[in-house]
C-alpha cells in the first residue's frame, strides 16, 4: 500500500507537476487509482488505534444483501481486525478489493488459475479467487500491502526490483505473495524446484527468468534473517 | 451466481442433519476448490452450502499399522509432504504434488479432490454458453462427440458422453486398492474407491455414487510392499499445472527381476480412475525389460476406442505405462 510518505497531501503537488509539465490539467488513470487508493488506505490505517471502528472507515458501501444470504465475518487483515457483513457469494479477493480497498490482489481469472490473487490465509499460500469470503472467519489473511516493514521492503519486493522481474506488473503481487511462501516451505531451494512450485503464478510478459532469480536471491536473504 | 444460504456445522452429524433439512439443493463445500469455480460459470447452483472445514478432527493423517489413512479434510498439501507417504507411497505423493498449483493444494482437501468435476471444455463452457451437454444438461446433447475431442476420454465413453475424469489422485488410489469411509443420512458405510465413479452410459450427469447427503469422512489405503516401488507418471502439454494428457499409476511387487504383482491405473485417458488389469495379467511372472513393458502398455490400450483427435492418447498412454513401470521397478530395487 503505497505509504503517506511518497503521496502528496491530497494529490494536488502531483497534478501542479503535470500542469506544469503539459501547460494544462491531465490526471492519468494511475494517479486517479493511486489517489483514491491512498485515501483508502489512510482510511484503514489513521484509524488502526480504534480497531473497533477499522473496519466500516475503510469499507466501501455493500450493496444490498437478502438477509438470508448476508453473513458478519471477522478475521484478521494485515494485522488489523475487521469485520464486515457480507453477501455470502463474495470471494475474499472481492472482499479485499472491492470493500477493503487493498487492491493489490489482482483479478486475473477469477477461477484460480493465473495465481494473480495469491494471498497468505493463516500463512499459507491460496487463491483468494476460489476462497470463499465467509471461510476467513477468525483467520489471518495477508496480503501484499501487509509485506513490508514500514518503508523496508521486503527482501522478496527488493529482489523483484533488482532482477527486473516483472514487465507490467499486474501478476506482481501474487508472484511476490507465492514466492514469499514458496521460500518458506522450502521449495525454493533449485531453479527447478521454483520453476515447479511456482506454476501456479503466469506472468503474461514472460519475466520468469528474472522472477527465478529474484526467487533464488530472496531465498538466500530470507535464510539469513 | 445464483444466491445460497451458507452454514458452517462443528461435527459431521451436524453437517449431515444440515443437509437433511435444507433438502435437495443442498451440497457440502470444503476447500470450494472445483465447486465455487462452477458456481462462478453457473453450472453448479446449489441454494445451501454447508461448508465442513470448521469441523473439528477431520484432517488427520495416520501412517501407523497396517494401513494409511487420510481424513476427508486433510490438505492436498499436507498428505503430498507427509514424509512417510512421499518414503513409503510415492506414487500417492506424486499424484498430489502433480496435481494444481500450491496455492489449490493448500486450499483443496483430500476428500472433495475424489469428486472434482471434468475439465472437458464443452462442459465448462458454462450455463450460459453456446454449447450443449449431457452432463451439465440431461438429455440435450454432445458438442465434443463431433467437436475438437482432442482431450476426451478413450475408455469408457458413451453417445452421451466421453468427459475425462481429471483427478489425479484418484487415480493413484484405484491403483492402490483404497477404500472411502463415508457417512450419511442412513449411517456410516465404506466402499471401495473403484465403485465411487460411474460411467457415463445416458446419464452423464451423475457421476458418483454417493447418496443424497453422504459425505466422504476418510480415504482408506492397505499397506503394501509394493508402495515403495511406485510412481504417478503424469504427461502434460506443459511441464507443471495443466491436466493429465496421460497418466499412469504403477505400484508393483516385485520378486528379484520377477514381477510378483503390479497395480496399474490410467488417468487423462478415460470418463472415470481406469484400472488395467489387462496389462497387470500381462506381467505377472515377467521379468521386467522395456519391451515387456511396452507390451503391457499396449496391452493395457487394447480396449481403447479414440474419437476424431484423440487417437494420439493410445500410443502416448502404452508409452506412459511403460516408463512408469520402469521407474517403479527401478524404485523397488532401492
Amino acid at each position: 500500500m503505497t505509504g503517506s510518505d511518497d503521496m502528496p497531501e491530497d494529490g494536488k503537488a502531483d497534478t501542479d507537476n503535470r500542469t506544469a509539465r503539459s501547460g494544462f490539467f491531465t490526471l492519468s488513470r494511475r494517479s486517479a487509482l493511486e489517489g483514491g487508493a491512498a485515501i483508502a488506505a489512510a482510511a484503514i490505517f489513521a484509524d488502526a488505534s480504534s480497531p473497533a471502528k477499522t473496519a466500516t472507515a475503510a469499507q466501501s458501501a455493500p450493496l444490498p444483501v437478502a438477509s438470508d444470504q448476508a453473513l458478519t465475518i471477522s478475521a484478521t487483515i494485515n494485522g488489523q481486525p475487521v469485520a464486515a457483513e457480507i453477501d455470502a457469494r463474495t470471494s475474499l479477493l472481492d472482499l479485499l478489493r472491492e470493500r477493503l480497498a487493498l487492491t493489490g490482489a489482482k483479478k486475473g481469472c477469477d477461477h484460480g488459475q493465473c495465481g494473480a490473487c495469491t494471498v497468505h490465509v493463516d500463512g499459507r499460500r491460496v487463491a483468494s479467487c476460489l476462497t470463499l469470503a465467509a471461510k476467513i472467519e477468525g483467520r489471518e489473511v495477508l496480503t501484499i500491502e501487509g509485506l513490508s516493514d514500514g518503508a523496508a521492503l521486503h527482501p522478496m519486493q527488493q529482489a523483484f526490483i533488482d532482477h527486473d522481474a516483472l514487465q507490467c506488473g499486474y501478476c506482481t503481487p501474487g508472484q511476490i505473495m507465492a514466492a514469499v511462501a514458496c521460500v518458506a516451505e522450502g521449495n525454493a531451494t533449485s531453479k527447478e524446484r521454483i520453476r515447479e512450485y511456482m506454476s501456479g503464478n503466469i506472468c503474461r510478459c514472460g519475466a520468469y527468468v528474472g522472477i527465478v532469480a529474484a526467487i533464488e536471491d530472496a531465498a538466500s536473504k530470507m535464510e539469513r534473517g | 451466481m445464483q444466491p445460497f444460504t451458507y452454514m458452517r456445522p462443528t461435527t459431521a452429524p451436524d453437517a449431515v442433519s444440515a443437509f437433511a433439512s435444507a433438502g435437495a439443493d443442498a451440497r457440502y463445500i470444503a476447500g470450494g476448490t472445483t465447486l465455487y469455480d462452477l458456481m462462478k460459470l453457473n453450472i453448479e447452483q446449489p441454494r445451501h452450502l454447508i461448508d465442513i472445514t470448521a469441523i473439528a478432527g477431520l484432517d488427520k493423517i495416520e501412517t501407523d499399522g497396517d494401513r494409511l489413512r487420510f481424513e476427508a479434510l486433510a490438505p492436498m498439501s499436507a498428505v503430498a509432504t507427509n514424509d512417510v507417504i512421499i518414503r513409503d507411497y510415492p506414487v500417492l505423493a506424486e499424484a498430489l504434488s502433480k496435481a494444481a498449483s500450491q496455492q489449490l493444494r493448500n486450499m483443496a482437501r483430500v476428500g472433495g479432490n475424489l469428486l472434482q468435476r471434468t475439465r472437458c471444455m464443452y462442459f465448462r463452457n458454462g450455463a450460459d454458453g453456446v454449447y450443449p451437454c449431457n452432463k451439465r444438461e440431461p438429455g440435450s446433447g454432445c458438442a465434443a462427440l463431433r467437436g475438437l475431442d482432442r482431450g476426451q476420454a478413450v475408455f469408457g465413453t458413451s453417445d452421451a458422453c466421453t468427459a475425462v475424469s481429471p483427478g489425479d489422485f484418484p487415480v493413484a488410489l484405484v491403483a492402490m486398492d483404497a477404500q472411502l469411509e463415508i457417512l450419511g443420512p442412513a449411517g456410516s458405510r465404506t466402499l471401495p474407491i473403484g465403485d465411487l465413479y460411474r460411467l457415463p452410459a445416458d446419464t452423464p450427469h451423475l457421476e458418483f455414487t454417493l447418496a443424497p447427503g453422504e459425505m466422504i469422512t476418510a480415504i482408506v489405503v492397505p499397506k503394501t510392499a509394493a508402495g515403495r516401488g511406485s510412481t504417478y507418471h503424469k504427461i502434460r502439454d506443459r511441464e507443471s499445472y495443466a491436466f493429465a494428457l496421460a497418466s499412469a499409476a504403477v505400484a508393483l511387487e516385485m520378486d528379484g527381476d520377477q514381477v510378483s504383482r503390479a497395480h496399474i491405473a490410467l488417468g487423462g485417458v478415460a470418463t472415470k480412475p481406469w484400472r488395467a488389469p489387462e496389462a497387470e495379467l500381462k506381467l505377472a511372472g515377467q521379468r521386467l525389460t522395456p519391451e515387456v513393458a511396452l507390451d503391457a502398455g499396449r496391452a493395457a490400450f487394447s480396449g481403447a476406442s479414440p474419437g476424431k483427435y484423440n487417437g494420439f492418447k493410445v500410443e502416448l498412454g502404452a508409452r506412459t505405462v511403460a516408463d512408469a513401470l520402469l521407474i517403479a521397478a527401478e524404485r523397488s530395487r532401492s
